[in-house]
């Protein structure tokens, strides 16, 4: 691990100044040399790779952004620093939410949730075992050199929104159902504030897989924000993965769904483990608006869902995964209990 | 030599060699510091190379230390450490609290597992500098030889060990477990249970000794 200097922060104003510019740097050579660290858990783990290595961490894991609170627009409040454990397990998140308690709670280890948190889970990294070894070119984490995983090892990579240039997955749960809950994510810095929708923070690989987000140097995330939950809405978040617990998920789904009289009235589909971003499908959506649910249609959404997939050579198979992720997902939130 | 079973503390430490009393961890320490030497000679190398071309920021020079005070076990410690130093090497190296262990050290073996004001966290993806005002509970800090906490005793009722190299991280986290929102299932308790990784495979025996206490608790 290279040599950093560590730097607490116990207010907002704090960290943004610190992680703001520092004399002499550009804002290019501080987004690169500074840190915001949180619960660690990505963080430390890919700086002990070496992967990351930024040479000013600012702890932010005491800043005052721990709360869930319900907003008077009737949706809720989530703090940065809130712990996925205690996210997952909020009343009000289980019971209004159910899908984000579910995905947090299908992701890691009891340990890891204890440490993780809201703003670092929307900072995850990729788990392609490229981008892990500094030993491979990668075009992520070394622009320009390269992607191994396009022939190699790619079985758990991404069939949606990838490039010539790179086809790493966004490994969250957490992401997923942020997305289907359609989520804004706030964030701060010394020039001001701003909010981001959650379809609009995430980026597309494209020539530039190295920018993952629209975060601008020195830019921290203070809190995420759900809107009010559609009345009768039911939604549920369902995981498929190699062994039954402690796996990232080869493909996912997050459903939130209103049925009235009979018809879909509100539908949000998110796909995790999938994409290159956790993966809203507009499209999937669009065919079942309005429709009564059923296999066909939920058949004909599914394979809407995938018309834009490109699989690599080991990772066909979540093709037809997803689709049955999707299907199984939506027969759990529209079918009559 | 005869070792003491109620001390699994010493067993480590204490085993006898046929030509010389050189103990296990001091042997593996200096065989430790020969191979870092080699290693950290060829990482030098590499990092040299690569610091010719990535643009050079005012990064502190290695072995710059901050200090902290830790809390561990209801003990405060005053100490002086490379900001790099992870919980469980603090533990470890710096407190000689030889009970967590090093498995992967990347969070995905649950070897490592202590405490942190209450809840159960890996300690190897945390860095020890940023835990002062906290307070730490290692396993020597759970119970002690002839004084158990009922998951230890429950443990060795149920063998729900073979090597012991997880086991303290498995008591950690069981004992965490006890005071979290989990059901009374045995399925319950694996996907609690699914952050510590066991290669003997005890995992049946784990979950019995578990259960016990839960149902006594």
């Amino acid at each position: 691990m290279q040599s950093f200097q560590l730097k607490r922060a116990d207010n907002v104003t704090q960290a943004t100044e610190l992680g703001g510019v520092r004399s002499g740097g550009t804002p290019e050579a501080t987004a690169t040399s500074t840190r915001f660290l949180a619960g660690g858990t990505t963080l430390l783990d890919l700086m002990k790779l070496d992967v990351e290595r930024p040479q000013q961490v600012i702890d932010i894991h005491r800043l005052p952004l721990a709360q869930v609170v319900a907003t008077e627009d009737g949706g809720v409040l989530i703090g940065a620093t809130v712990r996925n454990a205690d996210l997952a397990n909020h009343p009000l998140i289980k019971a209004r939410y159910a899908a984000l308690s579910q995905a947090l709670l299908s992701g890691a280890s009891a340990q890891l949730r204890n440490m993780a948190t809201t703003g670092g889970n929307l900072m995850q990294r990729t788990r392609c075992v490229y981008f892990r070894d500094v030993a491979s070119p990668c075009n992520k984490r070394m622009p320009g050199s390269g992607c191994p995983a396009i022939d190699g090892y790619n079985r758990n990579l991404a069939v949606l929104g990838t490039s010539d240039q790179c086809i790493a997955t966004n490994p969250s749960d957490m992401n997923v159902a942020l997305s289907a809950f359609e989520a804004t994510i706030h964030v701060e810095s010394a020039r001001g504030k701003r909010s981001i929708a959650i379809d609009d923070f995430f980026l597309l690989p494209g020539k530039t897989p190295q920018n993952e987000n629209v975060l601008a140097s020195g830019e921290l995330i203070t809190h995420v924000t759900l809107p009010r939950p559609t009345p009768g809405n039911r939604s549920a978040y369902l995981k498929l993965r190699d062994r039954a617990s402690y796996e990232f998920a080869l493909a996912s789904t997050a459903v939130v769904a209103t049925v009235s009289a009979g018809r879909i009235e509100h539908v949000r589909i998110a796909l995790g483990g999938v994409g290159v971003k956790p993966w809203r499908s507009r499209e999937a959506e669009a065919i079942l608006a309005g429709q009564a649910p059923g296999a066909a249609v939920f058949r004909a959404a599914a394979e809407a869902a995938v018309q834009s997939a490109q699989p690599q050579s080991m990772n066909g198979f979540k093709i037809e995964l997803v689709k049955r992720c999707i299907e199984h997902t939506l027969d759990l939130t529209t079918q009559a209990t | 030599m005869t070792k003491d079973l109620n001390r699994p503390d010493q067993s480590d430490d204490e085993e006898g060699t046929l030509f010389e009393r050189v103990t296990r961890r001091a042997f593996l320490t200096r065989v430790g510091a020969a191979g870092a030497a080699v290693g950290a000679g060829q990482l030098h190398a590499v990092a040299f190379a690569e610091t010719a071309e990535a643009p050079v920021h005012d990064a502190p020079a290695a072995g710059a230390t901050t200090h902290v005070r830790l809390n561990v076990n209801g003990q405060v410690h005053d100490l002086d450490i490379d900001p790099r130093t992870t919980l469980l090497d603090c533990v470890r190296d710096h407190l000689k609290l030889m009970g967590t262990k090093k498995g992967c050290d990347h969070g995905q073996c649950g070897a490592c597992t202590v405490h942190v004001d209450g809840r159960r966290v890996n300690s190897c993806l945390s860095l020890a500098a940023t835990h002062e005002g906290e307070m730490i509970r290692t396993i020597e800090g759970v119970g002690q030889p002839g004084a158990l906490h009922p998951m230890q005793a429950a443990f060795v009722e149920h063998d729900g060990f073979q090597c012991g190299y997880c086991t303290s991280g498995q008591i950690m986290s069981a004992v965490a477990l006890l005071d979290e929102p989990y059901g009374h299932t045995d399925e319950e308790v694996k996907e609690a249970m699914s952050g510590n990784i066991c290669r003997c495979g005890a995992y049946s025996n784990i979950v019995s000794a578990i259960q016990q206490v839960r149902r006594k608790a």
